[in-house]
């Protein structure tokens, strides 16, 4: 029960995206069409989880055992960097299709502060290392969630008659708060 | 180019979150009151001279291969200061941005303008360049966090001035990203002509 009530709250009521503000550049960045924001959502769903993973780990078991806390922005972003770096060359090796696929948003997702700001709310949260993962992976579900839903709507303003001022980033920006506005009809579904 | 012109750009020419919208996570999460954005703008600008003076510093050392890594290291360092020293210092401030400060560290304007500015230039340039962009970023997140207090609550700084319980939706989600919106196209507006 504990589990399900993460999953609904993370991927509803607090969307990553719509209500915690994380990760806004990508959901800015890519969505532009529907099949480029599914790839973006499914690299950032596998590192996502990965770099929860390792995160907590090297926080349980490397900052806290040494007493070093404060080291954990620096150590942080530097295990993202090199866990990006990692898949993509794996995922070169092992699955060129995939890696085709996902490519060129791996080098972005290093900079992308829904990964970071994922793994620092874990540790923040106290959750052990499962709701870590599951909190992270339903995160990344959310995230995906909005990014697609975004990309729809933008498919579709591309033939609307838009004002020129308002023109790319300021009509998404105004999309994605009365999509914000939407999702906030999901509070109060989990106490 | 001269200095003064250095300095400038980042308020109005290239405002980095009004013209180039990079930063735009923690300008929309930390503007709920002019103060947080002001708070936020503080911290950044911080940043942004540290590590813009210490990368261009450092730009000749610094192989050029593994030079993104090296940057990020740098810029993890000073916002670790400035999380410390927030900490202690305002810790009421510290509660409000919480997870935002240590995210500065992936802000694109801070590692965009070491690759871009810093590590190009000579140390003076890279600071004047780092505090022009610093203030500029800034004087968007209190614009934004204004215009936000203002309608949100009728208030500025924490002063009422509209009696009421203003448009709550505003310092709601859903307010942050419709109040950015409309100011980035009130500028798109103002640049053409």
């Amino acid at each position: 029960m504990e589990y399900i009530l993460i999953i609904i709250s993370a991927v509803f009521i607090n969307n990553i995206v719509l209500s915690q503000f994380l990760g806004i550049c990508p959901f800015l960045g890519v969505s532009n069409k529907v099949n480029t924001a599914i790839g973006m959502s499914g690299a950032v769903t596998f590192v996502l989880v990965l770099a929860t993973i390792v995160t907590y780990l090297i926080q349980t078991y490397v900052l806290e055992k040494l007493g070093i806390g404060f080291m954990q922005t620096i150590t942080f972003i530097l295990v993202i960097a090199a866990l990006v770096q990692m898949v993509e060359i794996i995922l070169k090796k092992i699955s060129p299709p995939l890696y085709q696929a996902l490519g060129i948003f791996l080098p972005l997702i290093t900079t992308n502060c829904a990964v970071l700001g994922v793994a620092i709310l874990v540790i923040k949260k106290d959750y052990n290392l499962l709701e870590g993962v599951v909190y992270g992976a339903s995160n990344a579900i959310g995230f995906g969630l909005a990014l697609i839903i975004l990309a729809g709507i933008r498919e579709q303003l591309d033939l609307a008659d838009v004002p020129k001022g308002m023109k790319g980033v300021p009509v998404s920006l105004i999309t994605a708060g009365i999509l914000a506005l939407a999702f906030m009809g999901f509070t109060g579904i989990v106490k | 180019m001269n200095e003064i012109q250095n300095l400038t750009k980042g308020f109005f020419r290239e405002n980095p979150l009004l013209v180039l919208v990079l930063g735009c996570c923690p300008a929309l999460a930390t503007t709920s009151s002019a103060f947080n954005g002001l708070g936020m703008g503080a911290a950044t600008t911080f940043v942004l001279l540290g590590s813009n003076v210490v990368i261009s510093l450092l730009a000749g050392i610094i192989p050029d291969k593994v030079r993104i890594p090296a940057f990020i290291v740098v810029i993890a360092s000073f916002v670790t200061i400035i999380d410390l020293v927030m900490q202690a210092f305002s810790p009421e401030l510290y509660e409000t941005l919480g997870i935002f400060i240590p995210l500065i560290v992936v802000n694109c304007i801070v590692l965009g303008r070491a690759e871009a500015f810093a590590s190009k230039n000579r140390v003076f340039s890279a600071f004047i360049d780092g505090l022009g962009m610093g203030l500029g970023f800034t004087m968007a997140l209190v614009i934004l966090g204004s215009i936000r207090e203002l309608l949100g609550s009728g208030a500025l700084f924490g002063l009422k001035f509209i009696k009421g319980d203003g448009i709550l939706v505003f310092i709601l989600a859903p307010g942050a990203f419709i109040a950015l919106g409309y100011l980035i196209a009130l500028i798109n507006r103002l640049k053409r002509t």
